[in-house]
């Protein structure tokens, strides 16, 4: 197991970064197929300030030797010079933005999952009663409901209506709102998917068996269902994480949370380049990296997966 | 036994020894009768849709709303770019001013059912004009992703071996980029060339509309081709198929004839689940900016202008989100209800 399971964990990893590669190809020469340069939108300026400008940036050497120039940067953890927000480096801001996003993102997730689970499981085990009916209806509109709306409405109500908890991001509580947003769909798709799986487990011939030893319902539950019902979930860390990050866009523009999806919209207004390739390699990577280690881990916890 | 290796002289010999055969009784004529007409999958299937109202409420729904969005507008008194300063931000069956005076007169004045918005226009058929957008956003997504997945996925599993293995491990790498991130990095640099595009229907269309095709031509197509490989892999070694090899018919025909047909249920579950997913990143994209271009609503760009606006008009928010919830939850559950009615591994 262990041989074929390091063979598996380094051909995904050269996939992974194969695909990363790809995703700052991508960016990059979409980017530079773009007619426009970034400094032509601005006011009147002089030919000569332009191509000194280009110059300075480095737009006026060939496209495929910016590139691997650009390749190399990346590596070093450089990102280049931010041309929306001058004076400062690409890498500065998205690590500024990033604090907010990963904090806001971090327990968003944390909070699916872990309410997910729970639901799943209630509902799994009320199977057909009311309470199994309502946590299917309710989690049926959650995954119906696109993050803008579930946050205006959530920002409509909670704040502006009952003034319960603050609109903007900056203020003492003001990511609990943005937080609860962000969570709602990924909580409901949890729940719908561990209902399934903790249904197909207490089907099992195992857990007939353990009831039938006569083990205490808790203990069958926790210590038999329970784990093996959880791989499903943790497929799902991946695709998670990228509704997650992207959903941010939307939710930190709603409640002026300084993050990363913000900084991401504004570069788009501010035509931003290096920004925006910044922005999308890291995002990108962020996600490629997390569907990489649940797809690993899901390897971990259930062995009977074949590798080859 | 003289008399035996007369009548078969060659085992393999293909004369009939009619003392061999008896005539058949009526009993045995009696089990080849058919009683019941012969039930095909697709009849099969289409009754358990029938029987799940949850799956045709939804298909009414969806009708309804079609029907809505595509005829409402053809005699609608208001059209979606027609502003009207003297009647901004009205309230739902609210008059203005001067259309007051003109009912005061006698005059007919068709109400704003949805109020206005800050521009004084109709809010009821932005708002219809919208979900247009959406549905068909949702169903030329659907198209393309059907057409090119099938297509791949096609080939893929009928030739295997080299040419899977190399189609396959490109539809892994495209499996893994994000596809959002992808989305909105095409409508940014689409958004530029849109703006000096001489062509009428792509600039009317915005940056946003033409990049989702772009970006669901290139990359949504993926689950869809891999199922279909699956699917073609397990019926290429069927008997028939051998049988229809064996008589001459080319590839494109087995493919054509036998294995799309087989491979239907799976088409149609996963054209189902697209056109949802489809609806929600065409209504992100028009939150962001990056949508439709103006002054052509979407149901996204409707919700993203409703935020200036939002403690004093919440209606401009909830009319378009309302619309948007209803689109993907029909949807949704009608998908789910075409997967319980074609899955095959779910039949009881």
């Amino acid at each position: 197991m262990n041989a074929k399971f390091l063979t598996y964990t380094i051909k995904r990893l050269l996939m992974a970064l194969l695909t990363i590669f790809l995703v700052i190809a991508i960016t990059f020469f979409v980017m530079h197929a773009i007619p426009a340069s970034p400094f032509s939108s601005e006011k009147a300026k002089s030919d000569a300030v332009i191509a000194a400008l280009e110059a300075k940036y480095g737009f006026d050497k060939p496209v495929t030797v910016q590139f691997f120039n650009y390749l190399k940067n990346i590596l070093h953890g450089d990102f280049g010079l931010s041309t929306g927000w001058v004076g400062n480096t690409v890498i500065e801001l998205i690590l500024g933005g990033f604090k907010y996003s990963a904090r806001i993102g971090f327990t968003a997730g944390i909070l699916a999952l872990v309410l997910g689970v729970f639901l799943g499981s209630v509902a799994a085990l009320r199977r057909g009663k009311t309470l199994d009916k309502i946590i299917q209806v309710v989690t049926t509109a959650l995954v119906s409901m696109p993050s803008f709306v579930m946050a205006t409405i959530l920002l409509l109500v909670f704040s502006l209506k009952l003034g319960w908890l603050p609109s903007m991001g900056n203020q003492p509580g003001g990511l609990i709102l943005p937080i609860i947003s962000l969570s709602l769909y990924p909580m409901a798709y949890t729940t719908r998917l561990q209902r399934s799986s903790m249904l197909d487990v207490l089907g099992q011939d195992y857990i007939r068996t353990a009831r039938a030893k006569g083990v205490k319902n808790s203990k069958v539950i926790f210590k038999h269902a329970l784990k093996n019902t959880l791989t499903p979930v943790i497929t799902y860390a991946g695709p998670m994480m990228a509704y997650i990050l992207t959903g941010s866009m939307v939710v930190e523009n709603i409640f002026s949370v300084p993050g990363l999806g913000r900084l991401f919209t504004n570069s788009m207004l501010r035509t931003d380049y290096m920004m925006i390739m910044g922005v999308t390699i890291f995002l990108a990577t962020m996600i490629i990296l997390m569907n990489f280690i649940g797809d690993v881990l899901y390897k971990v916890v259930d062995p009977r997966i074949d590798l080859s | 036994m003289s008399e035996k290796k007369k009548t078969f002289k060659n085992p393999i010999s293909l004369q009939i020894d009619p003392r061999l055969f008896e005539k058949a009784g009526d009993e045995e004529k009696a089990q080849q009768v058919t009683m019941r007409e012969s039930v095909s999958f697709m009849k099969d299937a289409m009754r358990r849709l029938r029987k799940n109202n949850i799956a045709m409420i939804s298909l009414v729904v969806i009708i309804v709303i079609a029907l809505i969005a595509f005829i409402v507008p053809e005699f609608y008194p208001y059209t979606y770019t027609k502003q009207d300063v003297s009647a901004q931000n009205l309230a739902p069956f609210q008059y203005s001013a001067k259309e007051q005076a003109k009912l005061d007169r006698g005059q007919k004045v068709f109400p704003h059912i949805m109020g206005t918005d800050a521009l004084g226009r109709d809010y009821a058929i932005r708002v219809i004009y919208g979900t247009r957008i959406s549905l068909l956003v949702g169903i030329f997504s659907a198209l393309i992703v059907i057409v090119i997945g099938i297509i791949y996925g096609s080939i893929s599993g009928y030739f295997g071996g080299m040419v899977d293995m190399v189609m396959m491990r490109i539809v892994d790498i495209i499996y893994s980029l994000p596809d959002v991130l992808i989305v909105i990095l095409l409508s940014v640099a689409i958004k530029d060339w849109v703006a000096s595009s001489k062509s009428s229907l792509v600039a009317r269309l915005g940056a946003g509309m033409v990049s989702i095709f772009i970006v669901f031509g290139l990359l949504y197509w993926v689950s869809m081709a891999r199922q279909v490989r699956g699917q073609i892999l397990s019926i290429k070694e069927q008997e028939y198929v051998l049988a229809s090899k064996a008589i001459g018919a080319s590839p494109a025909r087995i493919i054509r004839k036998h294995m799309i047909p087989n491979c239907i249920s799976v088409i149609i579950i996963i054209a189902a689940m697209q056109i949802p997913s489809a609806i929600f990143t065409e209504s992100f994209l028009s939150f962001l900016g990056l949508g439709v271009s103006i002054p052509m609503p979407s149901l996204g760009s409707l919700a993203s202008d409703a935020r200036t606006g939002l403690r004093s008009y919440p209606y401009q928010l909830l009319f378009p989100a309302l619309a948007i919830f209803l689109i993907v939850l029909a949807f949704n559950l009608l998908g789910n209800g075409l997967r319980d009615a074609f899955d095959p591994k779910l039949r009881s």
